[in-house]
């Protein structure tokens, strides 16, 4: 499995967001997008999730994607575990996988509460539980950090470091300080920004 | 494809909708009477074109909720990123649809023809058009829906891009009405409904990926 951006560029409207962007991951491997607001992040994780083509450049990935993006798509209504089934049932994973992964955001105790009662916060670990539940070795995280309180980060650097110990691949966007050891780096200048 | 469906058969139920759909149509229906004034065979006439016109009204009714949502939350961007093919999703959402707005909308029909009072034969005939010709409706509000899904004014867009061409839907529907014509009229409602059925699912699909990026 592998991840590869070869010379990408991404354009927003008749806007140059960035250009050049070239990295390629292996099982095991990280990469943190960094850059301030409106450099491109989410476009970058868009991209690589394969929601948005490249401007320029080509994106390789081989093996399946996991997306974390800003929109939750968890079904207010439903009930957290429910709405999980349903994604998993979609992801090929069982009964058993949801509620691992509730556990491991700490969240088994709200299984039965309907989404539209859970707070921001709460809400963004049930969509990380939906990525862990995935059983996908490409996680692609579009700032996993926003909305998390101090004890959920701690959680979430751990899902990540046992994902790539277990040969995962993750690539996170974030404006948050993030511990994922030895990840590289992939820095977005401001240029393109207005 | 089945888990899709389901999911969108409970959301159309449970948001009242087709509670909402079945209220409106059979508003409309009674604003007619009033209208025309209660000659009861005036109205024995002209009542079968009335819930045709109705019908189609109603199906207007939850065209914004079929695929906005989904487009705003995030599910379609999860779908494809899943490797699920938008006209897939729209073709799952048009049964869900249809399952969801036309057993209430014909049910709902009988209690229409007795306000109209419709003879027996109309009313067969009224039920007959309706089974041919919701199909048809469902994939006509569902690449509705898709197409306006991006847009901020997009329920009253949605009435200006689905009536018109709900239009042939209407003419062959109200056409089997005629019991010595009838029969050519309800084929030519049916090869319209299929025709629709067919399409929907690629416009749809490819209305929904515009409206992502």
């Amino acid at each position: 499995m592998s991840l590869a951006f070869r010379g990408v560029a991404c354009d927003r409207g008749a806007r140059r967001l960035f250009e050049g962007v070239s990295f390629a991951l292996a099982a095991g491997e990280a990469a943190v997008v960094a850059g301030p607001n409106g450099v491109g992040k989410s476009s970058l994780i868009r991209i690589a999730a394969g929601l948005l083509s490249p401007a320029e450049g080509e994106v390789a990935v081989t093996g399946r994607i996991a997306l974390l993006a800003e929109a939750a798509a968890l079904d207010a209504e439903r009930t957290v575990c429910e709405a999980l089934r349903f994604w998993a049932g979609l992801d090929g994973a069982d009964a058993a996988a949801v509620t691992r992964a509730l556990n491991d955001v700490g969240l088994a105790a709200l299984a039965g509460v309907p989404v539209r009662m859970l707070s921001t916060g709460q809400r963004r670990r049930v969509a990380m539980a939906r990525v862990v539940a995935s059983g996908t070795p490409i996680w692609l995280l579009d700032e996993p950090g926003n909305g998390l309180d101090a004890a959920s980060l701690a959680r979430l650097e751990a899902l990540i470091a046992r994902h790539r110990g277990a040969g995962g691949i993750v690539l996170a966007a974030t404006h948050l300080p993030l511990a994922m050891p030895d990840a590289r780096i992939i820095s977005l200048s401001g240029e393109g920004a207005a | 494809m089945l888990a899709l469906t389901l999911r969108d058969v409970r959301r159309g139920y449970a948001g009242g909708g087709a509670t909402l759909v079945v209220a409106f149509f059979l508003l409309v229906t009674i604003l007619f009477p009033f209208a025309i004034g209660p000659d009861a065979v005036v109205l024995a006439r002209v009542g079968g074109g009335v819930i045709w016109a109705a019908a189609l009204l109603a199906a207007l009714l939850p065209v914004e909720r079929l695929v906005a949502p989904d487009l705003e939350s995030g599910v379609l961007d999860q779908l494809r990123v899943r490797g699920v093919s938008l006209a897939l999703v729209a073709a799952a959402k048009i049964v869900a649809h249809w399952i969801a707005f036309a057993p209430p909308l014909m049910l709902a029909t009988v209690i229409a023809a007795g306000l109209l009072d419709l003879s027996g034969a109309t009313l067969a005939r009224v039920e007959i058009g309706l089974a041919i010709g919701t199909p048809g409706l469902a994939a006509l509000a569902v690449t509705t829906g898709a197409l306006v899904a991006g847009l901020r004014s997009g329920s009253a867009v949605a009435g200006l891009v689905m009536l018109p061409l709900a239009v042939p839907l209407l003419i062959f529907g109200a056409g089997g009405l005629d019991p010595v014509g009838g029969a050519g009229a309800f084929k030519l409602l049916g090869a319209v409904s299929l025709v629709l059925v067919a399409g929907a699912p690629f416009v749809a699909g490819a209305a929904m990926r515009a409206g992502m990026d």
